[in-house]
């Protein structure tokens, strides 16, 4: 028997454009209200944001190292400019934990320690086992692999820390064109960073006028909210330490909050998804990708 | 550079072995087919190649000077590797002149156990820098990568500079809209994707409809995701050339239907340093390959002869998605 | 958006001269040959795979009758049915019968066909893919259909041909198809 273990919480990096101010404001409030264990920020979808936010994150940093939590910085997911590329150099020689989303990033680091962001294409133990060689101590899954591939990894790769992509719309596509600035008329290269007007994505519905996907600049992110209510046996059984809770305009505390309860027992499932609901999410739930099916989808997961 | 002098070579497909004959007798310079299963991205019913058959392909096409190169270039699944790397063997044992490739898993098997086989990198591991292209050459002697379609002409040009290994870049045929390798939008739909199961839009989640008014609805997991009027082109089923409303609009938020041609740009492409160009559709049929591959044959030749490949390029846009055609991220305005 | 003219569609007097022909010794020997070509090369069937016993239904646009396709080893058929009899079929390809002729032996690409719109499929989309695909390997030209080797199968390729010919030039005045690639010499 082993014995049950606590399952960690993290906020995973914001993929959206949120100003400067409202991003110090937000990091102020996760630092002394919420209990996350490990706090992801940085720039991971658009490298002509990181200007603008570039000032945030040492503050951002510090203020949530004092409350006591584990800070790692996630970098661009699709670095391609010789200024990103540079940015990205810069990271890697930091000295503090940092989250890889792009091969790019890998050589730089020389083994030493990293995340594995949801953005590497990793869905089997061998290349996870790859991975820890060159210095991967947890991994964040792509979030269409399926929860019975996670546990198949996780038993054969012990080694790595699994942490779950748990709540939030799904980070589903990059590309190097940028549908915020299509869909008003505009070019990338002056898309007057239109992207900002939706701090949780343009919604984008089906010629049937259902809401299906939400367009953030560069990235096609799913118009529903992912909801992994797993509960901490199965998380514990599936080889999973740590679910990652990604950053909305609802209310994160009270999202870790919920998600805190339900992992320690308070809630189960079915009150975890009811009080996620009526927090003003920005779609309706689903999950089934844990089950290996249509992602948009609601199905019950096992117990 | 000696990159610049040599002619490009002409990378063409095969979903079929009549498709490889096909290719061979119309002029590729190296034909790419995968076997017929899970382990290539093209994994559709009643297409691609046996092991019996690859090796008779390959016969066939080393007698008429070509190469084959092998796609393995899925993502393995959790618990099955083995099927990728038997793939990996059997591609080997049929004397291919190359595995194409894209999971670490899949690229460390060939490295380890084919040392001595060509090892190219699948655009399905968007290696969109330098660095990354580097780690791939340093860490498995990857000799050639196909480029994610997110570089305009003259980073392609830069980007060569700067790396030791041959590039490939896409010409002609079906235009991913996203970083190929990075989407997931197929398996959000359906629960089936090219990185998890080698398929985009798999065909048994497709629907088509015809309305009264002539209209043909295409339906994808159950979503319309596209409309087109009586009697006007069309396109693949796919979410990222489909329509939707955003902002108030309705219309092709993604890309419109539309199919790449880069025959324009082969002179600077060379200029690039460019080693091949890669003409897609596996999917396709031998009438597809046939013309495409004599039409970019000629083109090709006609770099070095001046010969004008014009008119027979022209003659293949009723093969594109929508008849229509674009360069794509090739020029910087597209993005 | 251009507009697409009618295709290849036969005129309309051969239509109707076609209607009354005995539908029993063609669909016997449709039947007949379909099992020997089967019987011949069982790699076909392989990779058909799923689509194996699934009845397809090939409704050219231009006659008066369907053909309800059935691939299975020994018992595979071909029935010439009304067009309103197909509901069996689990999918179904309509085209003009000169296009689905062009297919069978490859001239054409269905996907082109189907950008066109001159292809329509509805029903079950895999299996349409999956015979397609089996069709395109299969390079049926008509001495293959009828298992003629050597100089009868030429003999038989060339005749269907300068007939084919014939019949596209009069159904089409030339095809505005530029997908067949025989107007530019270039096959």
């Amino acid at each position: 028997m082993t014995a049950t273990k606590r399952i960690e919480l993290a906020l995973g990096p914001c993929f959206f454009n949120w100003s400067a101010d409202k991003l110090l404001d937000f990091y102020a409030r996760i630092a002394d209200e919420a209990e996350f264990d490990c706090v992801y920020l940085g720039e991971v979808v658009c490298g002509k944001r990181m200007p603008f936010t570039d000032t945030v994150w040492p503050q951002a940093i510090e203020r949530l190292e004092r409350s006591g939590k584990t800070v790692v910085l996630s970098t661009l997911a699709q670095p391609v400019s010789k200024r990103e590329r540079n940015i990205l150099k810069q990271q890697a020689s930091y000295d503090m934990p940092i989250e890889i989303n792009d091969m790019s990033l890998l050589p730089s680091r020389e083994a030493r320690p990293f995340t594995a962001g949801p953005f590497l294409n990793i869905y089997n133990e061998a290349s996870l086992a790859f991975l820890a060689k060159q210095g991967a101590v947890s991994w964040c899954p792509p979030v269409e692999l399926p929860l019975e591939s996670i546990q198949q990894i996780a038993a054969l790769v012990p080694e790595v820390a699994i942490e779950l992509f748990a709540f939030g719309r799904l980070p589903l596509a990059l590309s190097s064109r940028c549908y915020h600035a299509r869909a008003h008329g505009l070019s990338k290269d002056s898309c007057q960073f239109i992207c900002e007007r939706d701090p949780d994505g343009m919604n984008v519905a089906t010629l049937d006028g259902e809401r299906f996907l939400a367009a953030n600049g560069v990235q096609t992110l799913s118009h529903a909210c992912h909801v992994a209510a797993l509960t901490r046996d199965h998380l514990n059984t599936s080889g999973i330490q740590r679910l990652r809770l990604s950053p909305h305009m609802s209310d994160m505390v009270a999202v870790s909050n919920a998600f805190r309860e339900f992992l320690d027992g308070a809630l189960d499932a079915a009150e975890l998804e009811a009080q996620l609901e009526g927090l003003e999410l920005p779609g309706p739930l689903c999950n089934a990708y844990l089950k290996g099916e249509a992602g948009w989808k609601k199905t019950s997961l096992p117990a | 550079m000696s990159k610049e002098e040599k002619q490009m070579e002409l990378v063409c497909p095969a979903g079929t072995p009549a498709a490889l004959r096909a290719a061979a007798d119309a002029g590729a310079d190296a034909i790419y087919c995968g076997f017929a299963n899970e382990t290539n991205a093209r994994n559709f019913p009643g297409l691609n190649f046996s092991p019996t058959e690859l090796a008779d392909g390959v016969a066939y096409a080393h007698a008429k000077g070509a190469k084959v190169l092998v796609a393995i270039n899925t993502f393995a699944r959790a618990g099955s590797i083995g099927l990728w790397r038997q793939a990996v063997d059997d591609a080997a044992a049929c004397n291919a002149d190359a595995i194409i490739a894209a999971d670490l898993a899949v690229l460390e098997h060939a490295a380890e156990k084919h040392p001595d086989r060509r090892l190219h990198l699948s655009v399905q591991a968007a290696a969109n820098s330098p660095e990354a292209i580097r780690f791939y050459s340093d860490t498995f002697g990857v000799k050639r990568v196909v480029l994610p379609r997110v570089f305009s002409v003259p980073e392609i040009a830069a980007l060569n500079r700067e790396i030791d290994v041959e590039t490939e870049v896409f010409v002609f045929g079906g235009l991913c809209v996203m970083t190929e390798g990075r989407c997931s939008l197929s398996s959000y739909a359906t629960g089936k994707s090219p990185n998890l199961t080698g398929v985009c839009s798999p065909p048994d989640h497709v629907d088509y409809r015809e309305d009264n008014a002539g209209r043909l609805l295409a339906q994808l997991g159950g979503f319309t995701i596209d409309s087109f009027e009586k009697n006007t082109p069309a396109g693949y089923p796919t979410l990222c050339k489909g329509q939707f409303s955003a902002e108030g609009r309705t219309g092709y938020l993604f890309e419109d239907p539309v199919s790449l041609n880069a025959f324009e740009l082969l002179e600077d492409l060379a200029k690039a340093g460019v080693t091949a160009l890669k003409i897609e559709g596996r999917q396709r049929g031998k009438a597809y390959i046939a013309g495409v591959v004599s039409g970019f044959r000629r083109a090709v030749d006609g770099l070095a002869t001046g010969t004008d490949a014009g008119p027979a390029i022209a003659a293949l846009k009723t093969f594109s998605e929508g008849g229509r055609q674009t360069s794509g991220s090739y020029k910087k305005t597209w993005r | 958006m251009p507009t697409t003219a009618p295709a290849l569609s036969l005129p309309p007097l051969i239509s109707t001269l076609i209607a009354p022909l005995p539908k029993t010794p063609m669909e016997v020997l449709l039947t007949r040959f379909t099992r020997r070509l089967v019987a011949r090369r069982p790699e076909l069937l392989q990779r058909l795979g799923a689509v194996v016993k699934v009845p397809i239904a090939i409704v050219p646009d231009d006659m008066p009758h369907a053909f309800l396709l059935s691939l299975d080893n020994d018992k595979s058929s071909v029935e010439i049915c009304d067009k309103d009899q197909i509901t069996r079929a689990k999918a179904v390809v309509r085209a003009p019968f000169l296009v689905l002729l062009g297919l069978l032996d490859g001239t054409y690409d269905a996907d082109a066909l189907f950008f066109t719109r001159d292809l329509k499929i509805e029903g079950r989309t895999e299996h349409v893919l999956a015979l397609r695909n089996t069709l395109e390997e299969a390079d049926l030209t008509p001495g293959e259909f009828f298992g003629l080797s050597g100089r009868p199968a030429q003999w038989m390729n060339g005749f269907s041909g300068t007939l084919l010919d014939k019949a596209k030039r009069l159904a089409g005045n030339g095809s505005r198809n530029a997908n067949s690639m025989e107007q530019d010499g270039q096959r």
